[in-house]
């Protein structure tokens, strides 16, 4: 019982360990965006939470369009979230539930596009929405990654197994159409599914970086990853500045993965058992 | 949303005049069709399209703007001799192995410890998920200044136990170390979860057999949990080899400057970021198209490799070889224990 005991301690100490070394930089983040800049860069450094957390931030507000960005982050991250859940939980719910012809052809399509990597149609990408005249809009952002296969793959799983047949059968026997089941029955029962692929599309489209990079190209409308990065690129100098800003970037995302943590990691394991 | 609106009605029709009509197959899944419609729709132009267009930019010079010259092959053929590109794949492999294996090992522990705790397990979940949710750029900030090497925390604490200051972020291995550092550090949390669902999905009776066979812990690890964990050490393996071959946004924000995003002597510059550089900021399109395509390549060549060393070919027969040989013992413990029992039984009956 004792070695057991000794056993269990042991495990403990090493997850708590894990778990320092997990959140530190968030609390690093917080020490620099509360302190000033000589402060942080004098030695020995300080360590503790200092009294400058709105001055720093009300500077990042002087500094760079921080509401603008926001604004133009969080209508891409719902827009997309929103034709991300209708797309793929639609398309998955006809794959997982109904028989037709080159249903399983379509659907190895679907997953053989998980080989192409993003940055081989980078290039294409970008020629192609300039032909739109789409660079430096919202739509950029939006529409491209309105249905992914990632989602559709994900969200087929879950419907397969959480829809039962009979339900279906019983909406065509009251004479309901094929969008009609899908919203009676496949919607309802999805619900669960739908909470896990929509904090992660929000949080995948809040964190992008690489793709606003290229397609946001004016200055006064960037997301809110891009506005950081140029943040730091020209008031480098000024480290807590640039500190309160990527904390006041990082909060509304921890706040959403928070809302749904449980479920979401469990889901999201679930999920990648499955593959 | 257009498509799906506009054939919602056919829906309808469709089903109704199955009764009196004979079916047409392709006409009675015609919801089903719209249905999955806008992935393809949406794939078509800017996922396939794209693609084949990019193969087509790559036989090219092209700016962007201009006019389009065909010149076949010779980018490809630049390719090979380009210093830089051989550079940023040398640079991007170092900086995967330096993340991947700490990556997937600490995994490994972390979900063997999280698997045997009982309490606070939802805690620790979701504490050590928070690091891969968390914006890359952000991130990347705070360990800039933590990896600074004037005034760096870790500059500073090397300097406070006696050791002397390391560049970090100037030095060619200090910048990949830096950069492997953050990447670890996003995605242990996350391959540990998945692990442990791994664990999790082992029966408890495969262990309850070995332990009662008198199976050390080091035989229960590489004899049971390894081989019943492969499919998921795989799953992680080419997802972490993808991602590490894409890296970008480490490497791009630690050096914030545009016209050197690679770092002091490109030593933090990775395929993409060459990718990104020949594109959009020198505009060779076709340059970068090419080096697109080496991208795709080199992620197919390391996937298989992948599958190969972790043994995806002759997966599934050692696992179920594995499961069936604990099942045996199982089987034969039971029935150990069944006579046993009856032998207990008999003994008291015959006491009585």
């Amino acid at each position: 019982m004792s070695v057991e005991r000794i056993r269990t301690v042991v495990g403990h100490v090493v997850l708590m360990l894990g778990v320092v070394v997990s959140l530190f930089p968030f609390y690093w983040m917080v020490v620099m965006a509360s302190n000033t800049t000589p402060d942080i860069f004098s030695y020995p450094p300080k360590l503790w939470i200092g009294s400058h957390l709105f001055e720093n931030m009300g500077k990042v507000l002087d500094n760079i369009d921080f509401f603008g960005s926001m604004v133009i982050t969080l209508i891409a991250s719902l827009g997309v979230t929103v034709l991300v859940l209708f797309f793929d939980s639609l398309a998955a719910f006809a794959f997982a539930k109904y028989e037709f012809p080159g249903r399983n052809l379509l659907f190895g399509l679907l997953l053989a596009t998980f080989m192409i990597p993003a940055q081989l149609s980078l290039v294409p990408q970008f020629v192609t929405l300039a032909e739109f005249g789409w660079i430096g809009s919202l739509k950029a952002l939006i529409i491209p990654g309105a249905a992914n296969a990632f989602g559709i793959f994900w969200m087929r799983q879950y419907a397969k197994g959480a829809i039962p047949d009979e339900l279906i059968s019983a909406a065509k026997v009251d004479g309901a159409g094929f969008f009609r089941q899908y919203l009676t029955v496949g919607l309802p029962v999805l619900r669960p599914g739908l909470a896990f692929l929509g904090i992660f599309t929000f949080i995948n489209v809040w964190n992008d970086y690489l793709w606003p990079l290229i397609v946001m190209t004016d200055p006064n409308r960037l997301t809110l990853q891009v506005a950081l990065d140029q943040l730091n690129g020209i008031y480098g100098t000024d480290y807590s500045m640039v500190m309160a800003g990527a904390l006041m970037s990082v909060v509304p995302l921890i706040g959403v993965f928070l809302i749904g943590a449980r479920s979401f990691i469990a889901d999201l394991a679930a999920g990648a058992m499955k593959f | 949303m257009a498509v799906t609106s506009k054939t919602a009605p056919a829906a309808v029709t469709a089903t109704a005049t199955t009764a009196d009509k004979p079916p047409n197959k392709f006409k009675q899944a015609l919801p089903q069709y719209a249905a999955v419609s806008p992935f393809f729709i949406l794939f078509a132009i800017f996922g396939a399209f794209p693609v084949l267009f990019s193969i087509w930019i790559s036989f090219h010079s092209w700016d962007g703007i201009g006019e389009m010259t065909w010149v076949g092959l010779e980018q490809y053929n630049y390719l090979l001799s380009d210093a830089t590109f051989w550079k940023a794949i040398g640079n991007t492999l170092i900086i995967w192995v330096l993340s991947t294996v700490p990556m997937l090992l600490l995994a490994l522990v972390i979900a063997n410890a999280l698997h045997n705790a009982t309490r606070f397990r939802t805690f620790y979940r979701v504490a050590y998920f928070i690091p891969n949710v968390t914006s890359v750029v952000a991130i990347t900030l705070v360990f800039g200044s933590i990896f600074s090497n004037n005034f760096g925390l870790l500059n500073a604490f090397l300097q406070s136990i006696g050791l002397g200051q390391v560049e970090w972020l100037t030095q060619p291995w200090g910048i990949k170390i830096a950069i492997a550092t953050i990447i670890t550090w996003r995605w242990v949390g996350y391959n540990a979860i998945i692990y442990l669902a791994g664990l999790q999905a082992i029966s408890a009776d495969v262990y309850e057999a070995a332990k009662v066979d008198g199976a050390s812990s080091r035989q229960t690890f590489w004899r049971i949990t390894v081989p019943m964990m492969r499919p998921v050490i795989l799953f992680t393996a080419v997802t972490s080899t993808i991602g590490g071959l894409q890296i970008f946004t480490e490497s791009r924000v630690l050096f914030g400057d545009t016209n050197n995003i690679g770092g002091p002597g490109d030593a933090g510059l990775t395929i993409v970021s060459y990718l990104y550089q020949s594109a959009f900021i020198t505009n060779q399109f076709g340059y970068g198209a090419a080096i697109g395509w080496a991208l795709f390549v080199l992620i197919v060549l390391f996937s298989i490799i992948n599958w190969r060393l972790i043994g995806g070919n002759d997966d599934e027969r050692l696992t179920r070889r594995a499961a069936r040989r604990v099942e045996r013992r199982i089987a034969a413990q039971n029935a150990k224990k069944t006579a046993e029992k009856t032998a207990a039984a008999k003994e008291t009956a015959d006491v009585r």
